[in-house]
């Protein structure tokens, strides 16, 4: 009880204080919106909105992770609260699980704007939204850890965002969401399925267009292993780095 | 009863010894204090006892729990004010008070009850809904102090808490500190203000370079350093003359005179008062003030620390050859 009191309030407090903010509402709401027009632009508006909602909801999903998660924390560390956390009587991991949550509930809130405008657009009947909603949440949580993870491995936040687009900009050219996994060169192919993004990117694909070519359960397999792994390599350099 | 216990706690970064093997006991109630100079080791000390820092060698129990082991248990017991105010820029004094009471797992009625007591209590209740970087350097510091103490720790680390704050403030904060002691916290205090470790502490560990050069009550400490007793007078009408008369009558004392009318008398042993007033009358001399001259913690610091920075170095130079 005495954690879960804890748990909740520092994900109220990030809430408010981060994600809630209304600079970060309304990037949550335009990001996707210039996604969805700068790809609508390049291709002449031959491309239906239906296709492009899986790239859409997952770069939306990365950028809002990631950009607030990775900066949150190392300005929590550079101003000296974090310690605050350290110091009170929660377990590491489960005070890392607060601090993650309200990003992954920000990145599950950006990945469904797209929706709510494709909606207004196009058809989206014969979806099952249950099985998206647990791919955009599994991206969510993915994504977070990697934010997490850039967090704990810089000092400075203008670190945090330099070392995130060093991972967020090679994933979206290689994830398939602009150009197809099975059409990449050769010596380019290993690479994207080593990048968690690829796998999100197919069940989406997979659920809205019946695109994909991974498979349902591998890459919800495949994604809760590089949460698991991106979760514990964190908390360990908190342990090693943090707690000097 | 003892409430903390170190052995032989250690600290090393690479090849540089931080915190060198120290021994010390707090006992419950007690008001404690580490007084060293900048970089001797007592924040680290209190970052490894608090989970901050981790433990090289050596141990730590705070009411039984080995710190070690489980520091999670051990941190619900402790109270901590770092030596910089680290609550959330962006909340009110208020809210940062229930974050801080959150996190100790305090339902949510006792907690803002606790909040608003406490801001009473430090004198912030008219800054309750001020963002916290609003606050002077002395409210942000008096704010942290409430935060450490809102869920009642058995013991209060308190990291120099009166540093870079104006006199006023520093003042009221010792006031503060004091009270907490007096209504049963069990306090450990760092500081590099000697003269706020006299005031406040019971007991008092000096901290040299890592390492605990000397520890006991304020009076042990004094007793240790005063070699010899001083008795000083302060006399009105002529006492040029009276060197001499002094030292024929009480040749086993050392005998000082200054012009503004003072006279000190030094021995070895207990100084008897009465033959000097009685010296005093006969050469009519009026006394008005008679009183025993201790040395200050400050002049025990230096002189000790003093002591033991030479002998480290002698140590020093002799590894090397």
């Amino acid at each position: 009880m005495t954690t879960w009191i804890a748990f909740w309030n520092i994900l109220k407090k990030d809430m408010r204080n981060y994600y809630l903010k209304p600079p970060n509402i309304s990037w949550g709401i335009i990001f996707p919106v210039a996604w969805t027009l700068m790809v609508f632009l390049k291709s002449d508006g031959a491309m239906d909105i239906r296709g492009l909602l899986p790239g859409v909801m997952c770069l939306s999903v990365l950028f809002g992770t990631t950009s607030m998660l990775a900066v949150t924390i190392t300005f929590e560390r550079r101003s000296r609260s974090f310690e605050r956390l350290l110091i009170a009587p929660i377990g590491l991991n489960f005070l890392m699980l607060a601090k993650t949550t309200g990003a992954i509930v920000f990145g599950l809130f950006n990945g469904f704007v797209p929706v709510v405008f494709a909606l207004f657009m196009v058809e989206l009947s014969g979806i099952n939204w249950f099985l998206v909603l647990c791919g955009v949440f599994l991206i969510a949580v993915t994504s977070t850890f990697l934010g997490l993870f850039i967090a704990v491995s810089v000092s400075e936040v203008f670190e945090a965002q330099t070392f995130s687009n060093f991972f967020r900009f090679p994933m979206i050219f290689l994830c398939g969401l602009f150009i197809p996994v099975q059409i990449l060169p050769v010596f380019l192919k290993p690479l994207s399925y080593i990048i968690p993004l690829t796998y999100g990117a197919d069940i989406l694909k997979t659920l809205i267009n019946t695109t994909g070519h991974i498979g349902l359960p591998e890459s919800f397999v495949v994604l809760t292993g590089f949460s698991v792994i991106l979760f514990a390599v964190s908390t360990r350099n908190v342990k090693r780095k943090w707690i000097y | 009863m003892k409430i903390l216990e170190t052995h032989h706690l250690t600290k090393r970064y690479d090849c540089f010894t931080a915190v060198d093997g120290i021994d010390f006991t707090i006992h419950e109630g007690e008001l404690f204090g580490l007084l060293g100079p900048n970089g001797a080791g007592k924040t680290t000390t209190i970052n490894m006892l608090t989970g901050l820092a981790r433990i090289t060698a050596g141990s730590v129990k705070l009411k039984g729990f080995d710190c070690t082991r489980d520091i999670t248990k051990a941190q619900s017991l402790m109270g901590i004010v770092p030596d910089e105010s680290n609550l959330y820029e962006e909340l009110d004094g208020f809210q940062n008070l229930c974050f801080c009471a959150a996190l100790y797992g305090i339902p949510k009625r006792r907690r803002r009850q606790k909040a608003a007591e406490l801001l009473d209590q430090f004198d912030l209740a008219d800054a309750r809904s001020k963002p916290f970087r609003a606050y002077s350097k002395g409210m942000k510091r008096k704010l942290t102090i409430a935060a450490g103490i809102i869920h009642a720790p058995k013991i209060l680390f308190l990291d120099e808490p009166t540093t870079a704050i104006d006199v006023a403030s520093a003042r009221q904060i010792r006031q503060l500190i004091r009270s907490l002691n007096q209504t049963g916290t069990t306090i450990l205090l760092t500081t590099h203000y000697i003269e706020e470790a006299e005031r406040l502490c019971h007991r008092i560990a000096f901290l040299v370079g890592g390492k605990i050069v000397r520890l006991g009550t304020l009076s042990e400490l004094m007793d240790e350093a005063q070699q010899e007793n001083i008795i000083q007078f302060r006399l009105a009408g002529p006492v040029a003359q009276l060197e001499l008369a002094v030292s024929r009558e009480f040749p086993q004392f050392v005998t000082e005179i200054s012009g503004d009318g003072i006279i000190r008398i030094k021995s070895q042993l207990p100084v008897n008062i009465m033959p000097f007033m009685r010296l005093f009358d006969r050469n009519n001399l009026d006394v008005y003030e008679a009183k025993i001259i201790r040395p200050s913690l400050e002049e025990v610091f230096v002189k000790v620390t003093g002591l033991e920075i030479a002998k480290m170095k002698q140590e020093k130079e002799k590894s090397k050859r």
